[in-house]
């Protein structure tokens, strides 16, 4: 574990609710997230999981509930709002501008940090200083081979290291990463769990994955959720041993190798 | 204004929106339910004017030509369906404008073609070719009132199709999610043929019972197609009833805009647009 | 075709298209001027449709504003400053679509064309019901513009030449501007906008600004063109508002390859070649127009999409080198 000691809360969700109609996808889910932590959302499938990270990166309004980011209250604050103040968020589904090359994605996520729509005359790939820190993200989501490839050709793993690198490049204090390892070999996937220790250092990382072996590698706290409601949260170690979650979810459908 | 001036504005206001409404609820249906968007809907109410004013000149009677036009109708919205729309499910938005203006250019140079650039008028059917006296100078046209009561018993029709039948359901379930009604195994080609078809039908049939008042001119059509486009703009995208609250929105604001601000009378109907969008740009009944 | 054809290609047909006026036949110098201002209209066009993804149908509304501008702000009797009148058109031009872009780019899609056609309706009726411009029948320009500066005219635009050639110059003033200013920031971000929305608001991009300031600046650019329109022609009439007008501006953007400036000029003279050469063989050129139209989009599907992917690359390639 590499939590820091004087921890320091970066996100705080209380007891956000959402409603679609009258089907209730999360009801008073409560998450915290430190620096220096990587936190996991775990549940089966339809347990509310992208629904709730959906409202921590403010794509889906809260019907209930309040959210902090380092003790300002961002609920009612738009997407393109959390993004500046600190929140990058990766997708479920990859989703990267496939036509750019990896360094046009990246540098394109670090020219939001100094937009000036009004200059229309300066070229684009003259600004130093974002080329340069797009460089700097892509070396550190591990893809320094593949700056000058056109995304789109890139691995499927490879994509979801771009992805990492976009959030990194919009100076992200705290990343939302939609189940970053899903359709990784187990090569690509031990590339990225060390991609996310190493960056856990100086950011939070909140995680929805399902894939157990990683989940339990670079944890420091799991929240348990099932149909929509918070079962469980703690470190493994606590999760491992709660009957409840046991019986919940992992005893049905997957059982522990660790 | 006096009282019976106002009455007579308020009928009139009703009986063109009633007629719009017969227009916009097959272009919002066609835009809900198959995701196109068709610039060449206001064509079909241009059609249905020109085949009253062809029939009626053959027959002697508009309602021989509407009984003779609809099914003429029904028909070659069945055939456009199935050799053009079809193709145009998958396609983006952008290909949908440019076969539907394509369309268009060639529906208005047939209309040249084969009946010219004449402006024609239609006779009122002789039964119906009465006014009723409201005050001692006032009176108001049967024919406008015979309008009006088609219009709304064919949405009452249209609220029975929609709310009770199997097709009704089909097109309930078709405006919300393609494609679990596909995974219902609906035949939802037939649906779309059908629902196409009826949307033809309503505008031409729209174009039939205006063809007395309006009379029958080129690109009548592209008049009604705007309204109609602001009518699906504020009532929102696959609502009917949204469209049928629009078209008397527009109806009212139009009639009532040509009486009170002459000037302005053609931009009326376009601020009213711009307020509901300010307001809820996603029209003022989103679906239903 | 590498970056060196290309331009020695367009360099050839510039060349070509200024030597026009050398054939002395007043025709061909107004229907090729005629051209190039409806290129440039188209261009600003593409800056909307082919860069932002965003499908305006009204974009005649912003033209037709600016024609109407010359012939209202010149005075009845003698000439207009051009140095007045055409900041003053180009303006009130871009003023109207920042103020239509507060409402239409509110929505999306099927939306966005509705209403950006509905605008451009409202626009036409103000022109086409009110005195403002001479009603329905429209008004003249009885003098062109002049371009006396202190005393001193360095062009006439009373000549035909001359008119071409301000004409032609301010196409490729047009075609140079909008190169560069998709290379900027502000241009990049439109790209990927159009690309995926959705991920450059997750990226922290506010992008309804970037769509208003697209929409203002090709509001501003159609207005242009339309300053040349009404000033090559003398007279204006609501039919410039038509929403013929819009959809015959997007049929050159298409015809001439979404996303592609070179590509839309051509777009622009094989719309209007097409238009002369169908009107010649029949009055009935509408027709043709339209079966050409509905087979292109039924028997060449993705055909039309196929073009801007092709592009994309291509840009692309020179981007990553």
């Amino acid at each position: 574990m590499s939590q820091t000691n004087n921890k320091e809360v970066l996100l705080q969700a209380d007891k956000l609710t959402r409603r679609f109609g009258g089907l209730v996808a999360n009801q008073d889910i409560s998450v915290t997230l430190e620096r220096g932590m990587i936190h996991v959302l775990l549940g089966p499938n339809g347990a509310g999981k992208s629904t709730c990270i959906n409202m921590l990166s403010g794509d889906l309004p809260p019907s209930e509930g309040k959210i902090h980011f380092m003790g300002e209250d961002i609920t009612r604050l738009t997407a393109a709002q959390r993004s500046q103040v600190g929140i990058g968020r990766s997708y479920q589904r990859t989703n990267i501008f496939p036509q750019f090359s990896v360094l046009e994605n990246v540098r394109l996520a670090a020219q939001s940090r100094r937009q000036d729509p009004w200059r229309i005359f300066s070229k684009a790939m003259e600004a130093k200083w974002a080329l340069e820190k797009a460089r700097a993200c892509i070396d550190e989501a591990g893809l320094g081979k593949r700056v000058d490839w056109v995304s789109g050709v890139l691995s499927h793993g490879e994509q979801r290291q771009l992805e990492v690198a976009m959030v990194l490049a919009t100076d992200a204090q705290v990343l939302l990463l939609d189940e970053p390892l899903a359709g990784m070999g187990s090569e690509e996937s031990a590339s990225m769990v060390e991609v996310l220790k190493r960056l856990r250092q100086t950011r939070g990382i909140l995680l929805v994955e399902h894939d157990m072996d990683a989940v339990f590698a670079v944890a420091d706290m799991i929240t348990v959720m099932v149909n929509g409601q918070l079962l469980e949260c703690g470190p493994p170690a606590q999760i491992k041993a709660s009957v409840a979650v046991q019986q919940a979810y992992l005893g049905t459908e997957e059982s522990f190798h660790v | 204004m006096d009282f019976a001036s106002f009455l007579i504005q308020t009928l009139n206001s009703l009986q063109y929106g009633l007629l719009l409404f017969l227009v916009a609820s097959g272009l919002t249906l066609v835009f809900g339910i198959m995701g196109i968007i068709n610039l060449a809907h206001g064509s079909f109410y241009m059609i249905g004017a020109y085949l009253a004013f062809v029939l009626t000149s053959a027959t002697g009677s508009l309602m021989l030509a509407i009984a003779l036009g609809i099914p003429l109708a029904l028909v070659f919205g069945a055939f456009l369906e199935w050799a053009l729309f079809a193709h145009l499910y998958k396609r983006d938005h952008l290909e949908q404008v440019l076969l539907t203006y394509g369309l268009i250019l060639i529906f208005e140079q047939l209309r040249s073609l084969l009946v010219g650039d004449d402006v024609h008028g239609v006779a009122i059917p002789a039964f119906l070719d009465a006014s009723i006296q409201l005050t001692e100078v006032m009176s108001y046209p049967v024919y406008r009132l015979a309008i009006s009561v088609v219009c709304i018993v064919l949405a009452v029709a249209l609220y029975f199709v929609i709310q009770r039948t199997r097709l009704g359901m089909m097109i309930r379930a078709g405006n919300d999610d393609r494609s679990m009604v596909e995974s219902l195994g609906i035949n939802i080609n037939m649906v779309y043929r059908i629902v196409f078809a009826l949307g033809v039908a309503m505008a031409a049939l729209a174009g039939m019972l205006a063809s007395p008042i309006s009379s029958v001119f080129p690109n009548m059509g592209s008049q009604v197609l705007i309204i109609s486009f602001v009518i699906v703009v504020i009532g929102g995208i696959g609502s009917v009833w949204g469209a049928l609250v629009a078209a008397l929105i527009v109806g009212f604001a139009d009639t009532f805009g040509k009486v009170l601000v002459p000037e302005l009378s053609g931009i009326v109907v376009y601020v009213v647009m711009a307020v509901v969008l300010l307001w809820r740009p996603e029209g003022i009944l989103k679906k239903g | 075709m590498n970056a060196q054809t290309s331009f020695i290609l367009k360099l050839v047909a510039l060349a070509v298209i200024a030597c026009v006026p050398l054939s002395g036949e007043s025709f061909y110098i107004e229907l090729v001027g005629k051209v190039l201002v409806m290129a440039i209209f188209a261009m600003s066009l593409d800056l909307l449709v082919g860069f932002t993804g965003l499908v305006s149908f009204g974009h005649a509304a912003y033209f037709g504003i600016a024609a109407y501008a010359v012939a209202i702000l010149s005075p009845q009797y003698e000439a207009a400053s051009l140095w007045y009148v055409l900041p003053a058109s180009i303006g009130l031009a871009a003023l109207a679509a920042f103020v239509i872009g507060l409402f239409v780019l509110r929505t999306k899609g099927i939306y966005f064309i509705m209403v950006t056609l509905a605008f451009a309706q409202m626009a036409y009726f103000i022109f086409h019901d009110t005195p403002l411009g001479g009603g329905s029948d429209g008004t003249y320009l009885n003098n062109k513009p002049s371009s006396a500066i202190f005393g001193w005219e360095p062009f006439d635009l009373n000549n035909e030449i001359h008119m071409f050639y301000f004409i032609l110059v301010t196409l490729i003033v047009v075609y140079l501007f909008l190169a560069r200013v998709l290379q900027s920031p502000f241009g990049r971000v439109l790209v990927g906008i159009k690309s995926n929305e959705h991920r450059m608001q997750s990226l922290g991009y506010f992008t309804f600004r970037y769509k208003l300031g697209a929409f203002t600046l090709a509001g501003g650019l159609g207005g242009l063109a339309g300053f040349l329109y009404a000033t090559l022609f003398g007279f204006v009439t609501p039919e410039l508002l038509s929403w013929h007008e819009s959809g015959n501006v997007l049929l050159m953007v298409i015809l001439g390859g979404m996303g592609n400036l070179a590509g839309v000029i051509a777009g622009a003279f094989a719309f209007e070649l097409m238009r002369e050469v169908f009107a010649d063989i029949t009055k009935y050129w509408q027709l043709l127009m339209g079966g050409v139209i509905v087979a292109v989009v039924l028997f060449l599907p993705g055909g039309l999409a196929g073009i801007p992917g092709r592009i994309k690359r291509a840009m692309h390639g020179g981007e990553s080198k």
